[in-house]
């Protein structure tokens, strides 16, 4: 299937200041694939999100979501089929309620009431929060609104799911929660993360990013095990794969 | 600076309404047909901005009191006048129902009085004359303080003097027109430097931190001189409109300080007293009353060292025995409202 | 600082309380909009000398209260800390406006309420002098156009709390969409309501990072600090905005917002809104408590 591919061609991105936030980054993602987007701070993942959702438009080299490239002209289709979680869900949940943040992307593709208010079930049984419809955002905990921020993104069923660190700021339950409904999801994930352990439990490819330029790009296992990598970009071995402080074994990863 | 429901009259407050309601429809349509999408939720970011900032206090040189942010003017500087009076109006909004700043009758004042003379007065008219973008840096910096003063001084003091016409107009407070005036002029000219003050410090800073911010905002909504003639020919005549409309209504009651009177006094419920009742009037008139004129000689004349412009023919005629109702029926009313009110409580709490 | 987080956690609770089950609290928004600008609009239209009449109309904040079931404790409080404005202006009143309006004897009040005979026998009246006159209360025009003033205040602003406790603000601009207020300033109040809570935050946390580092927790910051600790939120709330239209755009959004709710004005409503006007209008038309008064003096003597 050619359909769900995310796919990026020489992407080149230099800031109005003149400071190089991109530099040659080509990969392509497949259809369902999970892809974790790891590096140190600035090294450039923010910035190629933006590019993916057609927020900054690169200075050189394109990038094709589907069949389209991304282009003014496509942009309302491929913001259809990919959808962005943002890092902070203050800035995602606009509306006064629960239901109406989740309905906000049905109504706008123009579906009928009743379908949106199918479509805005759906999604809160999906995400399992069906109980907080009625709630105000400025209410809600940092887990809740996170949940509610994904529900609002799934409520538009997008092929393609693009999330900027969706473990920050999480408390380790929440944390759990969130992995392992992500587990569930077939879309195609683009994960962009500090978190490696999560990366570890949901992605079977890692692209390591530093200073605006990918420096690997493979099975997620392997590159967590190349140390020299790790510590080149501003990373360590996610603590699952460390040895265990009590019985100081290495686990077998 | 917030007006208050308590010292408006409905004609005042319906007049400022429909004013401030046909601003705000004007505003609305400016912004829907000429604003592009990305300005929906920075408006409102910026009306939340507005809200926080104006708690954040800071101690004010020398005296020693705090000042805050005002509002209108940094508004206008960011965003226009148009969303700015829109912005402005919803702070407003959610400050009458929230912290009862002023109330809903007078929303329609304090919308008018805090948003129109800052957004489509001081900022078109002194702001934007005196700050030009296409000037040196150095030269810029004083035109920004400059123009952000006195822009803010004039403001405000266009407000407080409506302030003060509203207050005068309704009749409620007895503040001579001039000692109001006189009142409220300096203090807002105190406020006024301190909100021109931080208005300078602010704009300044986004001018040298992210310069583009306010190239856009002067360029993007350029206000001409026919836009303000509309704006006001619009205004006047929904003021006329309503202000004749209401006063008529107003008059159809007789007005003034004699019907005030009777209605106080309650004369016009007092009828033929019969039985018992006119017999008790009749103690009262034995007994209650000292000689009238004595009271009314006296009273005028001390009167008329205070207020030497009202006449003696304003003095009312004192009925004692409908006083009494009034108290003894005020006080039963009183209990029975707040009776009530404690019986469907109880009712709540045994159910 | 305290001033953020108390307006903060005020706000906060006021949102908690109109979050309530009661049948009031479902009440359509319009039904209550309504009602309360009827009650502020009669209230306001009485003369400026007017308090006997004002009174019954305190049956209505003391009903929605009961109905409502509303921390009366804490409304009273709130609308204390609001009085200066209304007190300092009101003020004037007594010092400008000093004719004698009203005279009450307290020989009529003794007398009206019927212990006079058994006073009278015993004598006691011409002993105590009341019936020469001393005992005769007078008030001023200006003691009584302040009292109204105070009493309009209370009721307003008791009007317009209760509202916003039992009705929430949401529902309130969505009465107010349904009442044809524009679009546009519709979609304003709700950003400016749904980002307030998250911009106060932000201010709080930014003021107390400051304190900490001044180790001086009571004194307001310098005006030097302030500048650009305001531009800095300012610049945080730009680049805020920035992310949440990206977020908006990013969901389809094409420059218009939708909202699906149900409204149902029925009959509750209908009765609700023309019950309290028809009693507004009574209270408007009648001076219940002269008539009250005469009535029970009548009947007593």
């Amino acid at each position: 299937m050619s359909h769900h591919i995310v796919q990026a061609n020489n992407l080149h991105y230099t800031y109005p200041d003149g400071t190089i936030g991109l530099s040659r980054i080509n990969f392509k993602i497949h259809h369902g694939e999970s892809v974790a987007l790891v590096g140190s701070n600035g090294a450039g993942k923010s910035t190629l999100l933006l590019h993916l959702i057609g927020s900054l438009v690169s200075t050189k080299g394109d990038i094709r979501i589907g069949d389209y490239p991304l282009n003014k002209k496509n942009l309302k289709a491929v913001r259809r089929s990919a959808g962005m979680v943002f890092q902070d869900p203050d800035d995602q949940l606009f509306m006064p309620t629960v239901f109406d943040d989740v309905a906000f992307g049905p109504i706008n593709l123009g579906l009928p009431e009743a379908e949106v208010e199918e479509r805005v079930m759906e999604a809160l049984d999906t995400v399992g929060i069906s109980h907080l419809i009625r709630r105000s955002p400025h209410k809600l905990s940092g887990g809740e609104k996170r949940a509610v921020a994904i529900a609002a993104v799934i409520a538009t069923m997008p092929d393609i799911l693009i999330m900027d660190e969706p473990s920050s700021n999480l408390d380790p339950a929440s944390r759990r929660r969130l992995i392992n409904l992500l587990k569930t999801f077939t879309h195609t994930k683009i994960i962009a993360t500090h978190d490696l352990d999560m990366a570890l439990d949901l992605c079977e490819r890692t692209i390591v990013l530093h200073r605006g330029e990918i420096v690997a790009d493979g099975q997620t296992k392997e590159l967590f095990l190349d140390e020299k990598l790790l510590a080149m970009s501003g990373l360590e071995k996610p603590l699952t794969m460390q040895g265990c402080l009590v019985c100081s074994q290495v686990k077998l990863s | 600076m917030h007006m208050a429901d308590a010292l408006i009259s409905p004609a005042v407050g319906g007049t400022m309404w429909a004013v401030t309601a046909g601003l705000i429809g004007y505003c609305s349509k400016k912004v829907k047909d000429e604003m592009d999408d990305q300005k929906i939720p920075l408006m409102g970011v910026l009306g939340a901005f507005i809200f926080a900032a104006q708690m954040i206090n800071f101690t004010i040189p020398v005296t020693g009191s705090s000042g805050h942010l005002g509002g209108g003017m940094i508004l206008a500087v960011l965003l226009g006048p148009h969303i700015a009076f829109l912005t402005m109006a919803s702070v407003l909004t959610v400050q009458s129902l929230f912290f009862a700043d002023g109330g809903l009758l007078a929303l329609g004042c304090n919308i008018f009085n805090l948003g129109f003379f800052p957004c489509f007065i001081a900022y078109p008219l002194i702001y934007k004359k005196i700050v030009r973008i296409n000037t040196t840096l150095d030269k810029a910096e004083k035109n920004i303080i400059a123009g952000s003063l006195i822009a803010a001084i004039l403001g405000l003091q266009m407000g407080a003097f409506a302030v003060v016409l509203e207050t005068f107009f309704s009749g409620i407070s007895e503040l001579p027109f001039t000692t109001f005036l006189m009142l409220m002029l300096p203090i807002h000219l105190a406020i006024g430097i301190v909100e021109g003050l931080t208005t300078a410090a602010v704009v300044l800073f986004i001018w040298k931190a992210r310069p583009e911010i306010l190239n856009a905002a002067s360029s993007s909504a350029p206000i001409g001189a026919s836009s303000i003639r509309n704006v006001l020919i619009g205004i006047s005549s929904a003021a006329v409109i309503t202000g004749v409309a209401l006063s008529w209504f107003a008059s159809s009651n007789p007005d003034g300080l004699e019907w005030a009177m009777f209605k106080t006094a309650g004369i016009e419920e007092l009828e033929a007293p019969e039985g018992v009742h006119s017999s008790l009037s009749k103690i009262q008139e034995k007994t209650a009353f000292l000689p009238d004129y004595g009271f009314k000689a006296d009273e005028s004349e001390k009167t008329a060292e205070i207020m030497p412009e009202q006449n003696e023919s304003s003095w009312p005629a004192v009925d004692s025995g409908t006083s009494v109702s009034g108290v003894v029926g005020g006080f039963l009313t009183l209990t029975v409202a707040v009776g009530i009110g404690f019986i469907f409580k109880r009712r709540k709490t045994n159910e | 600082m305290a001033n953020l987080q108390n307006n903060l956690l005020d706000i906060f609770y006021i949102d908690t309380l109109s979050s309530g089950g009661t049948w009031l609290h479902n009440l359509d928004p319009r039904a209550k909009v309504m009602t309360t600008l009827i009650f502020v609009g009669t209230v306001v239209s009485f003369g400026k000398y007017e308090i006997a009449m004002l009174i019954p109309f305190l049956i209505y904040p003391a009903v929605m209260l009961a109905w409502a079931e509303l921390p009366v404790g804490y409304l009273v409080k709130k609308m204390v800390l609001l009085m200066p404005f209304a007190f300092f202006i009101g003020i004037f009143n007594p010092l400008m406006d000093r004719e004698i309006l009203v005279r009450i004897s307290c020989v009529d009040v003794i007398e009206s309420i019927g212990i006079t005979k058994l006073i009278d026998i015993i004598g006691l009246l011409d002993i105590i002098g009341l019936k020469n006159g001393i005992g005769i209360i007078e008030i001023s025009g200006g003691w009584i156009s302040f009292l109204s003033i105070m009493m309009r205040f209370c009721l307003t602003v008791g009007a317009a709390l209760i509202l916003i406790c039992t009705t929430g603000f949401d529902s309130v601009c969505l009465a107010l969409q349904k009442f044809k207020v524009p679009g546009p300033f519709i979609v304003q109040l709700i950003f400016l309501y749904r980002y307030m809570f998250v911009l106060i935050d932000e201010a709080s946390r930014m003021v107390r990072a400051r304190q900490l580092r001044t180790f001086d927790a009571r004194a307001n910051m310098k005006f030097s600090m302030f500048a650009p600790m305001i531009g800095q939120l300012l610049l945080r709330t730009l680049d805020r905005a920035q992310r949440i239209h990206l977020a908006m755009c990013c969901r389809g959004f094409d420059g218009h917002i939708q909202m699906i709710r149900k409204t149902d004005f029925g009959i509750q409503e209908t009765l609700f809104t023309a019950g309290w006007s028809f009693l507004f209008i009574i209270f408007r038309l009648y001076n219940i408590p002269v008539k009250l008064g005469e009535w029970i003096t009548k009947f007593l003597l």
